[in-house]
């Protein structure tokens, strides 16, 4: 639906203004066509532009982009998890070719980019380092009525933002934990509590959309 | 449908994190199939893993990086197609991970008796830990065990009690080491769970311990 208006970053407001005053006064989309036109993301979590032109119009110097920013994050996450820099170059970049690949499966009103691109490296390293399958949860598929709400968008994308802001934060040990969990470094009966970080809102606001999805499939 | 016993946290940030054995992947992958609050909640942790990503260093790519990527998607934009929707078995008591994992719906599950009227079904899963579908007769009752490791059942079909509560559909129970319990089908219909143990099970009383290794448990 947001095809062709996605590269139209234009518009002059302040895309983070124009979010919460949505999100304030619960204005409805009223003709349902503006959709994501207004460049709403890079202020607030940079890169969902970018992942939703490379989903919509198969934008490749969006994919550059992409590919700059996360490409060497990938590669570092893979070694940190244990594999040599040889072996997280190419599977490093074997994450971007899924990137580009799966790209319509992108939900930007359950995941930040980093978020879903965080997914398909843990993904792959399960893949190379232990040699098995990842059993997934069964698909929620998109109903006819599911093109996600503008102010959803923001909101998961900027709740994200926080969640990091959060990470950031935290002292440094309880940080380091965390880090430790997600590169692989703890068993899970070593995680510890994960008190500090606010999954609360964010897990609502998942949660909302997986409401919204769910009733507009019966 | 309304699930009450859920995953716990540490669960779902190690699957999130991937750092759980194939077994236990499945388990957790099938209760979220049935539970949106869990998997709202794995949403939660996989932004965390999100904002790991983001945080950590960088490593610098090789040189002909991204033209080696460009070309690749370039070499495949030809072939991808885009899947039609699936067409898998659908199953009212199997959500699709465990579809997967029998090759089929719960008429192709090969289930080896277990006596007492309980069958069980091994799935292939590395070894680090079990997955099994368990049925359970209606009103029977699963000897009295501990056990060395974790234990998860997850309902699939009608319901059973014990200790913990009363689990239905969709429900998980998590049992730690030091819980002796006794699950009893509901006695209203026959019960099927898929239950993972990471260790063996440890029976009380003669029995059991007679029959244990029939059930493998």
């Amino acid at each position: 639906m947001f095809t062709t208006t996605v590269l139209s970053s234009d518009y002059q407001a302040s895309p983070v203004a124009k979010g919460m005053e949505m999100r304030d006064s619960s204005q409805e989309d009223v003709d349902g066509t503006s959709g994501l036109t207004t460049g709403i993301s890079q202020d607030v979590v940079p890169w969902v532009d970018d992942l939703l032109a490379v989903r919509d119009a198969r934008d490749e110097a969006a994919f550059i982009r992409v590919f700059g920013h996360f490409g060497p994050r990938v590669k570092a996450f893979l070694m940190r998890t244990g594999m040599d820099a040889a072996l997280a170059e190419e599977c490093a970049q074997e994450v971007l070719v899924t990137v580009w690949n799966k790209a319509h499966l992108y939900d930007a009103t359950r995941a930040s980019p980093s978020t879903w691109i965080f997914t398909i490296a843990r993904n792959k390293k399960i893949d190379v380092l232990r040699k098995q399958r990842r059993p997934e949860p069964e698909d929620l598929p998109w109903g006819p009525e599911a093109e996600p709400d503008q102010a959803d968008v923001i909101g998961l994308q900027q709740e994200s933002e926080q969640l990091g802001r959060a990470l950031r934060d935290l002292p440094e040990k309880q940080r380091e934990l965390i880090e430790k969990a997600y590169f692989g470094e703890l068993s899970h009966s070593e995680i510890a509590d994960q008190t500090g970080l606010p999954l609360g809102t964010i897990k609502s606001r998942i949660r909302l959309a997986l409401e919204r999805l769910r009733h507009s499939m019966k | 449908m309304t699930v009450k016993h859920h995953l716990t946290d540490d669960l779902l940030m190690a699957y999130s994190a991937g750092d759980l054995p194939e077994a236990v992947n499945l388990i957790v992958a099938t209760h979220i199939s049935l539970c949106d609050e869990c998997r709202a909640a794995l949403g939660s942790y996989d932004a965390v893993g999100g904002a790991v990503l983001d945080t950590c260093d960088t490593v610098a790519m090789s040189k002909n990086s991204l033209q080696s990527v460009l070309d690749m998607i370039h070499a495949q934009d030809g072939k991808v197609e885009k899947k039609p929707a699936s067409t898998k078995v659908q199953d009212d008591v199997l959500p699709a991970p465990l579809v997967d994992y029998i090759g089929g719906g719960l008429e192709s599950v090969r289930w080896r008796s277990a006596g007492m009227g309980v069958k069980q079904a091994i799935l292939p899963t590395s070894k680090e830990a079990t997955a099994r579908l368990l049925y359970i007769p209606a009103g029977t009752a699963i000897p009295d065990h501990g056990h060395h490791g974790l234990e998860l059942t997850l309902v699939l079909k009608g319901a059973f009690q014990d200790e913990g509560g009363y689990f239905g559909r969709g429900d998980i129970e998590v049992a730690s080491e030091d819980l002796n319990h006794t699950p009893v089908a509901d006695i209203s219909e026959d019960c099927i769970c898929l239950a993972v143990t990471d260790a063996p099970l440890k029976f009380k009383g003669l029995v059991p311990r007679i029959a244990q290794p029939f059930l493998g448990i």
